[in-house]
């Protein structure tokens, strides 16, 4: 398993647009990926659960990944979380 | 009878037709019944479910067609909610495990995700919820085999009253006869309004329970300026109503029409009209206000509201993002303008008992290298999305600037030893906003390749009177001969050497000022965004041959007063 922890950047926080994005892209892995923010865990490729986690910007939230190409995944998803969405 | 109501101006606009009222049929909530045979109760769902999708799919697809990609991806999002693990999973396990009835177990876990996300504090994740109910729905409609309401039969021009507007239902807007809508519940992040303001149709959202009393085929006044509907209006009111609705979109076709216009004075001399942007947010009001450039782009506002400093991957995603968006306009960023009023607590700064003569801006970066270099390192790599100024605020001194160019130059060289490219063209400036700075002006004019005049701190700084403190604002005075004479020396001295000047203080988006600031010979002026349109209908107007010799003459006076009084004759002679 490996972890690491990103800060939301994106003005708007994560809401349909930034949400679609990562969970599309999670939903590629076989891997298990899962968003933790305080003590509140989700599914990663699970559009609710990401928006439960009301991710706003400024947002630390820690990524973990479990699985098949995990490597990849935490490069490709943790690069989803620090990122600006066109709006 | 008028009756005047009232609610959230959410896209602006004035329109007149009939209301026309439409509803989505009401749900009940379903029984719960006990299934017998629960792998055909969750099949029923699962063919319920492939059967909205098909119609999101079909939404999205004409939706894409009339009004493009952008406004289409929403459904994107709308068939992902139908493969979503904590919807569709978790509404085959109540079927499957409890024996629970389709429309019962769809009833229930709807609400549970409807009332998290309506419990958040981020009111754009709260409009989620929007898009969990319009999805929800279609899939309900299927299962109890009842048409999913749409909008449609609408053969007038029409003002639509509804309680809210799905997501779906905003998309299917007919725009050749829908003149603007009124929802009863929603605020200025809805869907609907959202949507509104980029079809450029007038609305009203949150208007309450009044609004239901609207009946369908009444006429009504959309007041989507000021927020105010008017059922069946008077003659007079009918008339006061057109009046305005023709100003106001007169209006706005000449100032959709000045956004794509070059910024050229009566005389034929170009300058740059520029926006003051605090981060990626305020890009698009920057691009929307036909704003030449950003002549100012403040990067602390990455470094304020979080608790540890932003890491150069994420400095360099936010510049590349703007250089991109801006898509070749020039893009003055500044570098880190932290102490005087703005503190970083993270930072944990000793305390200054004279902050705004104190350790801040260039001089903390100078102090701090690390923090300088992410920042410096994070720009060079975005440099080559777009034309990328740099620019150092609070220089006083060479000493400060060369130190800061040398930091700049071994960031540079670090990279391009790495095999990252770097832009050959970045200009590199400085702010001028100490007296001291334009009193030396031609000296630092050799090092740089432009100035811009920060005139809040100029002004602060040259009258000693610190702008935060109400008793001494009375020498606030942007048109003081000092500040003015101040003004024309950097812009001279950068001249001889061939270089430019702008200015991003409050000043340069004044009107009063624009003038004399012309005829002084500033060539970028920046300024929030919505200052750009109404100055460059006024330099379009200026000449600037004219205004030379008007700012001779106003700098010849001796107090601000005798400066204003100078500046308004002489514009409306």
């Amino acid at each position: 398993m490996l972890s690491e922890t990103f800060t939301v950047i994106h003005p708007s926080g994560f809401h349909a647009r930034p949400t679609k994005i990562f969970v599309h892209a999670a939903t590629q892995y076989n891997c298990k990926v899962n968003l933790i923010k305080g003590s509140k865990k989700v599914n990663g490729k699970s559009s609710l659960g990401l928006l439960s986690l009301g991710l706003a910007k400024g947002d630390e939230v820690t990524l973990e990944v479990d699985g098949e190409r995990e490597e990849e995944a935490l490069r490709e998803l943790g690069a989803l979380l620090s990122k600006i969405y066109e709006e | 009878m008028s009756q005047p109501l009232t609610g959230i101006a959410a896209s602006p606009g004035i329109a007149i037709a009939k209301a026309f009222r439409y509803a989505h049929a009401a749900i009940e909530a379903p029984q719960r019944a006990e299934v017998a045979d629960c792998a055909a109760e969750a099949e029923r769902f699962r063919s319920a479910v492939a059967r909205a999708k098909t119609e999101i799919e079909a939404i999205r697809e004409s939706t894409e067609r009339r009004l493009g990609a952008a406004k289409a991806e929403i459904f994107e999002a709308h068939v992902m909610l139908l493969e979503d693990p904590d919807l569709v999973d978790a509404v085959l396990e109540q079927i499957e495990n409890e024996s629970a009835n389709a429309e019962y177990a769809l009833h229930e876990v709807t609400g549970m995700i409807v009332e998290m996300l309506r419990g958040m504090d981020s009111e754009m994740l709260r409009e989620r919820a929007a898009d969990v109910l319009d999805v929800s729905g279609r899939v309900m409609s299927h299962l109890l085999g009842r048409p999913y309401a749409a909008l449609s039969g609408i053969t007038e021009e029409t003002v639509v009253v509804a309680q809210d507007l799905t997501p779906s239902d905003t998309a299917q807007l007919d725009m050749d006869y829908v003149r603007g809508f009124v929802t009863e519940i929603g605020s200025r992040t809805s869907h609907s309004a959202i949507m509104a303001r980029s079809l450029e149709l007038p609305a009203i959202v949150g208007a309450g329970k009044a609004a239901a009393g609207i009946p369908h085929g009444a006429t009504i006044v959309l007041d989507a300026i000021e927020g105010r509907i008017v059922v069946d209006p008077s003659e007079a009111e009918l008339a006061q109503y057109r009046t305005k609705k023709e100003a106001y979109d007169r209006r706005t076709a000449e100032l959709k029409q000045l956004a794509k216009e070059p910024s050229i004075s009566a005389d034929g001399v170009h300058v740059e009209l520029a926006a003051n942007i605090g981060g990626v947010e305020d890009v698009a009001k920057a691009l929307e206000n036909g704003a030449d450039g950003v002549g100012l782009f403040r990067t602390e506002f990455l470094y304020m509201g979080r608790s540890s400093l932003p890491t150069e991957e994420e400095q360099y995603e936010t510049y590349r993002h703007v250089l991109d968006k801006m898509n070749g306009k020039r893009v003055v960023i500044r570098t880190l303008d932290i102490g005087g009023d703005k503190e970083l607590p993270y930072l944990s700064l000793p305390k200054e008992s004279n902050p705004f003569l104190g350790l801040r801006a260039v001089r903390f970066c100078l102090s701090r290298e690390d923090v300088f270099r992410t920042q410096l390192r994070a720009l060079l790599r975005a440099s080559t999305a777009g034309k990328l100024n740099i620019m150092f605020p609070m220089i006083a001194v060479a000493a400060e600037l060369r130190q800061a160019k040398a930091i700049l130059a071994e960031e540079r060289a670090k990279l391009e030893r790495e095999g990252v490219p770097v832009a050959g063209d970045i200009e590199v400036g400085i702010m001028i906003e100490i007296p001291a700075a334009a009193l030396n002006a031609d000296y630092l004019a050799k090092e740089v390749d432009f100035f811009s005049i920060g005139t809040n701190d100029l002004i602060q700084y040259t009258m000693a009177a610190d702008r935060m403190n109400d008793s001494v604002s009375y020498l606030y005075q942007p048109y003081h001969p000092s500040i003015l004479r101040l003004v024309r020396m950097v812009i001279q001295a950068a001249r001889r050497e061939g270089k430019w000047t702008g200015m991003c203080g409050e000043m340069a988006g004044d009107l009063t000022a624009i003038p004399l600031l012309l005829g002084l010979g500033l060539g970028e002026f920046s300024m929030s965004a919505s200052s750009v349109l109404p100055a460059r209908e006024l330099v379009k107007r200026l000449s600037r041959a004219e205004w030379e010799r008007f700012a001779d003459e106003a700098l010849q006076l001796g107090t601000q007063e005798e400066v204003k009084q100078f500046v308004e004759q002489r514009s409306h002679a």
